[in-house]
């Protein structure tokens, strides 16, 4: 939860840090991450000892580099609450560091950082070649032979991965075939072995996991707390639950189509050439989806009905409004990326775009996009003049009136709010 | 130079994935995938390659398989006579024997290198139907069984050589650091969003050839290069599937890979010099998802080497001495005409450069593509000698004073290791990559 209510929305702009002081600091720095309230920014330096570390700074101070320095850190990341983490390494073991407090335990390898919206954090670790889940600190009790796509519920309370439920070596084909590979929930892997398993996802009342399996080499399936769906397709795409009574759809292909499909039932009728990421309205009333309609054409069908413009290259990142009257996307035509709501695009391309947000009144729409070498803010499809050349997505105050933009002009990282 | 022996008889396989396969047919089984896939699968363009064929044999010359074994079953219309021609004509009612025969050449006696398309009057493209006999092949659980494994590790690991995500990793810093010691400070950026670069490789670099990312990372750096490569799965753009005739695999591989550069919001993917992938991730992976062209730009090595040349990114120290001449890989040159990019940077690396003959477009296969390689050691005699034509073309090359090949492509490079040995052809075989971090001059 980022407690955004409790941020300083007042207009006006406040320097947080200077990128020429931080270069004149340290002979080494990577890239500036910004707190999501923009008071803080945080950057992996190597300190006077020739360590790798991070170091922060605010609009009151200094920067101020981590005590600890270590041989390597990388994925650097504010979590929602603000609170600043990093894999850190020390003579070949690895933990989480988090404000500069590292975790107790150390392994061979950490990666996947994932946080739940209140901060939460679990990762995937490997230790003398076993695999599992540490999630806020507290490992999986059940180590496997290989893991990968961990996911953490919303609650925060479990995790899931895709694991090796019975190890197979390499030229082994006729075991694999039987069925080697299944999802472990806080370590406990279900009953059923698939031949693959591919994209986990939790309910969101956290008590149930569905994923893509393939049974053979035609037959894939969606299984939903390890059961399968009556009905094979010859293939399909991530499932997601609806929030309101946790049924289950999924883009399956069928003839050489795509279609979404409910608990095993075609639910859209429509044959797309594509279709996937699809998603739910916060209220759970409406599906969106990505698809494509023709070869090489690509928009938004809402439960079912697609807008009436379509584009060449591609479309990404559905994004429902709060309240879930609106939609708005990425696309991609003729080379050129710009954003698309309600079935309208934006009139200006962009080099590239970064995922659009509403605010939480739905009335606004802002994004961060790219053109030539500066990056700029969108809002309401008009592109604001300020350019940066470094910058954050655009985050609306709570009562829809303001925006708070985290920016870097030259050498000047900046927290500006803005009225609407 | 050594006589090439008779390639091995198909009926004598030995293959694991081919002949355990086949234990688990039945005619029944068999007639049914063969009619789901012509009637669900294929249409208008099997029909007319197949009924348009006049068997005039124009496209022999084409195939470097009937040039080193001269032996008319190895020609490409051959070839098809003895799979879909065969199968069309019965029906699909035929057994398993058959099925062993057909999966053998369709896997292992086509590198489906389209160069014998260019010699039939009609333009025949008899890699697609050894693509079709493939997508069979793969119905049917009757593959070759290293190419089945990695298509296996394809599946579990969105890679091609079963690299834990943990091991990707753990490479990319180790390489980070040793290319340290050439630039300090120099960087290998994970996950960098919005970089202009998205620079993927293929499943044998981490695990076979880490020194071609360590070689990349310096050029990348030595060019001043925004770029970045990711950490999570996606990061290998090979395709094994592709070749084995899982689509449904293929699909979700390019997926992943796509999708890896579109969430880093990178402008271009940049990719290692590698062919079938490039073939995949250009051509045949994304529009089997519906994008017609890639939804965020591609480019091949060789482009980006050139690019780098052209616009004085990089500069050499001095150039490359040892006479070169160059491998037209078959995806990069017949499949997208990269062959005058790939002789600018022989031009501008190189001191003296002998073409071997013929070239660019026309150029033989090295007879490890289209996953012929990767089905393993119980082809690698036959596929050996099915180089023959290629090894002459090389000693030709060297006669004239070549010491190295390039060749920029890792299958045409594990296949022509192979022939270089085998033949004794005594020559050195490098990537562009080795070539140019050789005589890169580093920034201060």
């Amino acid at each position: 939860m980022n407690n955004c209510d409790t941020w300083d929305w007042n207009a006006g702009t406040k320097l947080v840090a200077d990128f020429s002081a931080l270069k004149n600091k340290f002979s080494y720095i990577e890239e500036l991450r910004a707190s999501p309230d923009g008071e803080r920014v945080g950057i992996i330096v190597k300190n006077d000892d020739m360590e790798f570390t991070v170091c922060t700074q605010t609009s009151e101070g200094e920067p101020e580099p981590w005590e600890s320095g270590y041989d390597k850190v990388w994925n650097l990341r504010f979590g929602p609450d603000s609170r600043l983490s990093a894999f850190v390494s020390e003579t070949g073991k690895w933990k989480v560091s988090t404000d500069d407090t590292p975790w107790e335990n150390s392994y061979d390898f950490i990666w996947n950082m994932t946080f739940n919206s209140n901060g939460q954090i679990a990762v995937s670790v490997q230790k003398e070649l076993s695999y599992c889940v540490v999630n806020n600190e507290i490992p999986w009790e059940n180590a496997f032979s290989r893991l990968t796509g961990m996911i953490l519920s919303p609650d925060g309370q479990k995790t899931a991965a895709v694991i090796e439920s019975v190890t197979v070596l390499e030229s082994e084909i006729f075991k694999f075939r039987q069925g080697c590979y299944s999802i472990a929930v806080n370590g406990d892997a279900w009953s059923h072995n698939f031949m693959n398993v591919w994209n986990p996802s939790f309910s969101k009342d956290s008590s149930h996991v569905a994923a893509s399996v393939r049974a053979s080499y035609g037959e894939y399936y969606i299984a939903v707390d390890g059961k399968t769906w009556d009905r094979s397709f010859s293939s399909v795409w991530e499932p997601c639950f609806s929030p309101n009574d946790n049924s289950v759809t999924a883009p399956v292909k069928k003839g050489g189509k795509w279609f979404l499909a409910k608990d095993g039932i075609i639910l859209w009728e429509t044959p797309y050439f594509q279709l996937w990421q699809h998603n739910y309205s916060p209220d759970g009333t409406k599906i969106a989806a990505i698809v494509s309609p023709s070869f090489g054409r690509w928009t938004i069908a809402i439960d079912n009905i697609s807008w009436g413009i379509n584009f060449s290259d591609c479309v990404s990142d559905i994004v429902f409004s709060p309240d879930g009257s609106r939609i708005a996307c990425l696309f991609k035509d003729n080379g050129k990326w710009g954003v698309a709501v309600d079935g309208t695009r934006w009139d200006e391309p962009f080099d590239m775009v970064w995922p659009p947000v509403f605010s939480l009144d739905g009335l606004h729409l802002a994004a961060k996009v790219k053109k030539g070498d500066f990056y700029y803010i969108a809002l309401n499809g008009k592109r604001l003049n300020a350019q940066y050349e470094d910058l954050e997505s655009p985050l609306f105050s709570p009562d829809s009136s303001s925006m708070l933009i985290r920016g870097r002009k030259g050498d000047l990282f900046n927290r500006e709010i803005i009225s609407l | 130079m050594t006589e090439a022996k008779s390639v091995t008889e198909t009926k004598k396989t030995e293959d694991q994935g081919i002949l355990k396969g086949l234990e688990q047919l039945t005619p029944e089984k068999i007639e049914s995938v063969i009619q789901q896939v012509l009637s669900d699968e294929t249409g208008a363009r099997l029909k007319v390659y197949v009924e348009t064929c006049v068997h005039c044999g124009m496209c022999s010359k084409g195939c470097h398989f009937f040039l080193s074994l001269n032996d008319p079953r190895y020609s490409p219309a051959g070839k098809v006579k003895q799979t879909l021609w065969e199968i069309m004509r019965k029906k699909g009612k035929v057994s398993p024997e058959f099925i062993k025969q057909a999966a053998t050449i369709a896997y292992t006696q086509c590198n489906m290198c389209k160069r014998c398309a260019m010699y039939c009057p009609f333009g025949l493209d008899v890699a697609y139907v050894m693509s079709v006999m493939r997508r069979i092949c793969h119905k049917l659980g009757v593959v070759p069984l290293y190419i089945q494994d990695t298509a296996h590790s394809h599946s579990v690991t969105m890679n091609q050589m079963w690299v834990k995500d943990d091991e990707w990793i753990d490479t990319l810093m180790w390489q980070e650091e040793e290319a340290q010691d050439a630039m300090e400070n120099l960087r290998i950026p994970l996950d960098k969003e919005g970089a202009d670069i998205f620079y993927s490789v293929i499943g044998p670099e981490p695990k076979f050839r880490a020194q071609l990312i360590f070689q990349a990372a310096v050029i990348m750096n030595a060019a001043g290069e925004n770029w970045t490569m990711p950490s999570m799965p996606g990061w290998d753009n090979s395709d094994m599937c592709m070749f084995t005739g899982d689509y449904e695999m293929m699909e979700r591989l390019k997926r992943r890979h796509f999708e890896s550069a579109l969430n880093l919001r990178a402008k271009r993917i940049v990719m290692g010099e590698c062919g079938h992938a490039f073939r995949s991730v250009y051509d045949v992976g994304n529009r089997a998802l519906g994008w017609r062209m890639p939804p965020i730009e591609v480019v091949h090595a060789i482009e980006y080497y050139n690019e780098l040349f052209e616009n004085n990114k990089i500069k050499i120290k001095k150039k490359f001495e040892q006479p070169v001449t160059l491998h037209d890989p078959c995806n990069i040159s017949r499949g997208r005409g990269l062959h005058e990019m790939a002789r600018n940077i022989v031009n501008a690396t190189c001191e003296n450069f002998i073409e071997m003959t013929p070239n660019r477009e026309h150029n033989y296969c090295c007879s490890a593509g289209g996953g012929v390689i990767n089905c393993g050691p119980p082809f690698k005699n036959a596929r050996v000698e099915s180089g023959k034509q290629k090894a002459k073309q090389l000693f030709a090359a060297k006669a004239k004073g070549a010491e190295v090949v390039i060749a920029p492509c890792h299958n045409c490079h594990g296949g022509l290791e192979d022939i270089i040995h085998h033949y004794g052809v005594e020559m050195e075989l490098k990537f562009f990559g080795d070539i140019i971090y050789e005589i890169l001059e580093l920034p201060e």
